[in-house]
């Protein structure tokens, strides 16, 4: 491959490897001695001088920076920008192309850094006779490591009936709630039980807060929020008969479904409620949020699916996805796809940017939760039985990932965030389950820290509180706040141009490349390429000709060498 | 089957002594990193308002002066070095370190009216209404603050009535202008020079920091006028509708001077090309006194008659930020310190003050991190400056009460003109009445 980087270049250019898709790593480390040998050959490392502050060490890997263009997409939020249809004055035309230079710099460096992540996803594979589906939790957990064998375990608390689970965000805490009164909230790695109580009423939902320090329990009557030690701190009175919650981390919200056909919104860091919605259809099965944009998306008993946004009193978005019940529903973690799950056995995946349903699979008897996993694992519970499904949202799969069978109903599913590891809450209690590469292997310590420490917890709440996102930003197109307003400028504009003694400016709105063009202009434009066509037409019979004759010269030439005359020619007989 | 699962040694991600740092694992992956614009939105907000909470620009003062200070001098070398000529003829030199006065002399008889330091720094020039005097900076001692009268180096008597004076910048000529503009060489007693153009007198010259022989002028007419020493007569002159106090050159661009006008406006010129200003500053509400640029070059600083000080940008129409006091009266004099971080401003109220020039900037050493995290801050600002909020946060200035009167006043005037001008235009023919540039409005003529 040709390294098409300048040496030495201060403008850091990311090559995106147009050969092959993937970075071969043999490939990439074999590339890497050579360039070092070389280097060394080269004396990469040059003396400073005393005082010299500006000589930088020559790096060996300089031209070496390639990324696939896979990777590249992923961290690329927006197209390249071409600063030309931006804005014809030369002066800005300038800054946007340093500024997007600096972009494509960053691009490529968050790229290049996956280099540098630690650790690689798990996986399953079965040898030629077997199924991934039929290998059992008991052959996992005897081919795997003691520490992750542990990882499976089951808790059996068979009197306080069937159990809602709750896993904190950095997939290090664990939560579950009876439906009799029993909540007990642990550190399921370390096996350490934070706290353990008895409410002594029923528990509908619970739901870890912003840090493991606060949980938020949904009772018989309202909703109550307890300390990590199992101390009431708050009870909510303004929630009463609620049976779903959700929270929402970054704007600190939390989001309670009640009996009465209310949706409420809680702001947890001023203990101000922000806004209530009242449900069109008044029972609902289940509510999730959608973790891209924040936004509340609740499945009712007539197979619509309902989603709900604290700005505004009516539903958002409602779409019709099954022709009977939506027993449960599921988002991925990008907000890209939708999972739900029907009374009619079907389970379907849907786009959820463009609202199309992109699959649509039947099951073996009816679902009952639903949950997607952070690497897109879709764990579906059908009765007694666990089914996990790889891959499924872009193209169909015929056979499940993995099976599970346990002893009882199912009544809370949920995957545990950066574990492979699957959490059942069923009648008889509890049960972990080994699902090799369902976590996300490589966690961001400044976002979800499963090794925080107290100091770290902190400081990451203080930071998370500074960062809240105000309720008011929450809508089905989060990066509104980047895009251009274009619908105020024009308004404003126009303002203006009623005011007399200012003078109308010349700015155009809209990119050159996209300026509409008008129907004479078109017509002129269309004559013209028909126009263009007929001469392109002209110009290859022109040449073709040109070409013919050329090969007509060089074959008589060919022919006139091979018949050229020779003083001798008259000796030899005529051939007719 | 072959079978993988998730499972990291916490010695890798937990840190071994509580002496150690935390280790922390980062992933840049968008998926694990959502609402990135209204968490950065947010951030710049925080950014934006903490900026506000540590505008603390006062400084200091210096004070010992017993008459209104004159005219400021910064020492082209020492940082710490400020000399000061006050209305009754006395000259201090202060350490702006200790903030104390380092030497006072009774120089003049008469108002000083401009102190001039040499590159070389080993001594300096002060200029009464008829003699220069050549003072030196050594055998000063902290012990007496009182006004000595210290014999000066050299003394040059003028014919004439001097306003004002300039030393230039690698060459030993001074410039003086009054009645007429004056080239004197630092040991002559007369004059190598002079120019005249008119009847009228010379308030205030200055010579260009880099292309060193010219020097720009302004008189009484409301004109400004640009020298050559090369030459025996003056170059050009622009004639604006009112008249300027002070002018200032640019010292990272050679051709580019602004000038401090009656009309409570600054304008930016192009010595090249003087039909029209590069751009014209309007904040203040009173006369602008004096202006003085910042070293980086992008930025100045005007201190103005309304009793504030601001500052703006070169290429921008509106201050970035305004001093003022209560304490402070009409401003004499501002400088901007060569580190480019501190104001310097003399007043009427004999008193000298040391302000930021960066409100909210943190002085001292910082460490590497807290210069990074000011850097993301200001970076942040920069990004979402145009949002309404931000922009309604960063504008927020308390001002004093007489100048949000004036403004308004000015505000209704220049409203009244503009609606007459409109309706002009509405009930004329279209395109009798064209649009005038405000760049080109102040001024009238322009004369070689």
């Amino acid at each position: 491959m040709e390294s098409p980087a300048k040496k030495g270049s201060k403008n850091l250019r990311y090559f995106v490897d147009k050969s092959s898709d993937g970075l071969d790593v043999k490939e990439f480390f074999n590339k890497t001695t050579d360039v070092t040998n070389s280097g060394l050959k080269k004396n990469v490392v040059k003396e400073w001088k005393d005082g010299d502050h500006r000589r930088q060490p020559v790096d060996p890997f300089a031209n070496n920076r390639f990324v696939s263009k896979d990777k590249i997409k992923k961290y690329e939020r927006k197209k390249k920008m071409n600063s030309y249809s931006a804005t014809k004055y030369q002066k800005f035309r300038k800054r946007l192309t340093n500024e997007e230079k600096k972009r494509q710099n960053s691009i490529g460096f968050a790229a290049r850094s996956e280099l540098l992540l630690p650790e690689m996803s798990g996986y399953l594979e079965a040898e030629d006779n077997e199924q991934t589906y039929q290998i059992t939790q008991q052959e996992i957990v005897e081919s795997v490591d003691i520490t992750s064998a542990t990882k499976h375990f089951d808790l059996n608390l068979d009197q306080l009936g069937p159990y809602y689970v709750n896993y904190f965000r950095n997939g290090r805490k664990l939560l579950i709630g009876g439906q009799r009164g029993h909540v007990a909230a642990m550190d399921w790695v370390t096996k350490e039980l934070m706290c353990e109580f008895n409410v002594q009423e029923s528990v509908h939902d619970i739901h870890w807060l912003h840090m493991p320090t606060m949980f938020a329990v949904a009772q018989r009557d309202w909703v109550y929020i307890y300390d990590s030690k199992g101390t009431q701190i708050h009870c909510l009175k303004k929630m009463y008969r609620v049976y779903k919650l959700d929270f929402l981390h970054y704007h600190f919200l939390l989001v309670s479904a009640s009996d009465n056909g209310h949706i409420s919104w809680l702001d947890v860091s001023m203990g101000k409620m922000v806004s209530t919605a009242k449900m069109k259809v008044p029972r609902l099965t289940a509510m999730k949020q959608n973790p891209y944009n924040a936004i509340i998306a609740t499945a009712h008993p007539n197979g619509t699916v309902d989603m709900w946004s604290p700005n505004q009193k009516e539903r958002v978005v409602s779409m019709l996805c099954h022709g009977s019940a939506v027993r449960d529903i599921a988002f991925d973690c990008e907000g890209q796809y939708m999972v739900s799950a029907g009374i009619d056995r079907s389970l379907k995946v849907w786009d959820i940017r463009n609202y199309k349903c992109l699959q649509s699979y039947s099951l073996r008897s009816m679902p009952s939760h639903l949950d997607v996993s952070q690497r897109n694992l879709v764990g579906v519970s059908v009765g007694n039985v666990v089914e996990i499904y790889n891959d499924c949202f872009r193209q169909p799969v015929d056979t499940p990932y993995m099976r599970h069978r346990l002893n009882h109903a199912v009544s809370d599913l949920e995957f545990c965030n950066f574990e492979d590891i699957l959490g059942i809450g069923h009648k008889n209690g509890f049960t972990s389950v080994i699902i090799p590469g369902s976590g996300e292997p490589n966690f961001d310590a400044l976002e979800a820290n499963p090794y925080m420490t107290p100091s770290q917890r902190k400081e990451m709440e203080v930071k998370a509180l500074l960062e809240k996102i105000p309720s008011e930003l929450i809508s089905l197109e989060p990066n509104i706040l980047g895009s251009v307003d274009r619908q105020s400028l024009v308004k404003q504009m126009e303002d203006k141009k009623s005011v007399n003694y200012v003078k109308p400016k010349d700015i155009e709105l809209q990119s050159i490349s996209k300026k509409k063009r008008t129907k004479s202009a078109k017509k002129a434009k269309v004559k013209k390429g028909l126009k263009n066509a007929i001469i392109r037409e002209e110009i290859k019979q022109n040449v073709s000709q040109k070409v013919h004759k050329k090969k007509d010269k060089q074959n008589k030439q060919k022919n006139t060498k091979a018949t050229q005359k020779h003083v001798l020619d008259r000796f030899k007989p005529k051939s007719n | 089957m072959k079978v993988k699962v998730l499972s990291r040694s916490h010695f890798q991600y937990m840190r071994e002594t509580k002496h150690d740092i935390h280790k922390v694992e980062r992933n840049y992956s968008p998926s694990l990193h959502p609402f990135e614009t209204n968490r950065e939105y947010k951030r710049a907000l925080n950014a934006v308002k903490m900026d506000r909470m540590f505008a603390k620009p006062f400084m200091g003062s210096l004070d010992g002066h017993s008459d209104v200070v004159q005219t400021l001098a910064k020492h082209p070398t020492r940082l710490s070095t400020l000399v000061s000529g006050a209305a009754n003829g006395e000259i201090k030199v202060w350490n702006l370190c200790d903030r104390k006065c380092v030497k006072a002399i009774a120089a003049h008889n008469g108002i000083v009216r401009n102190i001039c330091v040499p590159l070389h720094g080993q001594y300096f020039f002060s200029v009464d209404d008829q003699t220069i005097k050549q003072w030196s900076f050594d055998g000063f001692d902290d012990t007496t603050t009182d006004a000595t009268a210290v014999p000066p180096m050299n003394t040059l008597i003028s014919k004439t009535v001097i306003h004002g004076m300039d030393i230039q910048r690698n060459k030993p000529f001074l410039i003086t202008c009054g009645e007429k503009v004056d080239l004197w060489e630092e040991s002559r007693t007369q004059p190598l020079r002079s120019y005249r153009w008119g009847a009228d007198s010379v308030n205030c010259i200055k010579f260009n920091p880099i292309e060193t022989d010219l020097c720009v002028g302004a008189a009484s007419d409301r004109s400004i006028q640009i020298y050559d020493t090369r030459k025996s007569d003056p170059l050009r002159k622009v004639v604006l509708k009112m008249r300027t106090n002070n002018i200032a050159w640019n010292p990272m661009e050679a051709f580019v001077f602004t000038a401090a006008n009656e009309d409570n406006d600054l304008y930016t010129f192009d010595m090249r090309n003087l039909k029209a200003a590069l751009q014209v500053h309007k904040d203040h509400v009173s006369a602008v006194i004096d202006v003085d640029y910042s070293p980086t070059g992008k930025e100045f600083v005007s201190g103005s008659y309304d009793k504030t000080i601001r500052i703006f940008g070169v290429e921008s129409g509106r201050s970035r930020d305004v001093y003022h006091t209560k304490r402070m009266q009409r401003l004499t004099a501002v400088r901007w310190t060569s580190d480019n971080k501190y104001l310097i401003s003399a007043s009427d109220e004999m008193d000298i003050r040391i302000w930021k020039a960066f409100a909210s900037e943190k002085l001292g050493h910082k460490s590497f991190r807290e210069q990074s995290a000011f850097d993301y801050q200001q970076k942040l600002m920069d990004k979402y400056a145009n949002h309404p909020e931000m922009k309604r946060i960063a504008r927020h200035r308390h001002v004093p009460k007489h100048i949000v009167q004036s403004a308004k006043e000015k505000r209704l005037m220049i409203g009244a003109e503009k609606r007459k001008e409109a309706n002009r235009r509405v009930h004329s023919k279209p395109g009798t009445i064209g649009y005038e540039s405000e760049r080109t409005k102040s001024i009238i003529s322009e004369e070689k």
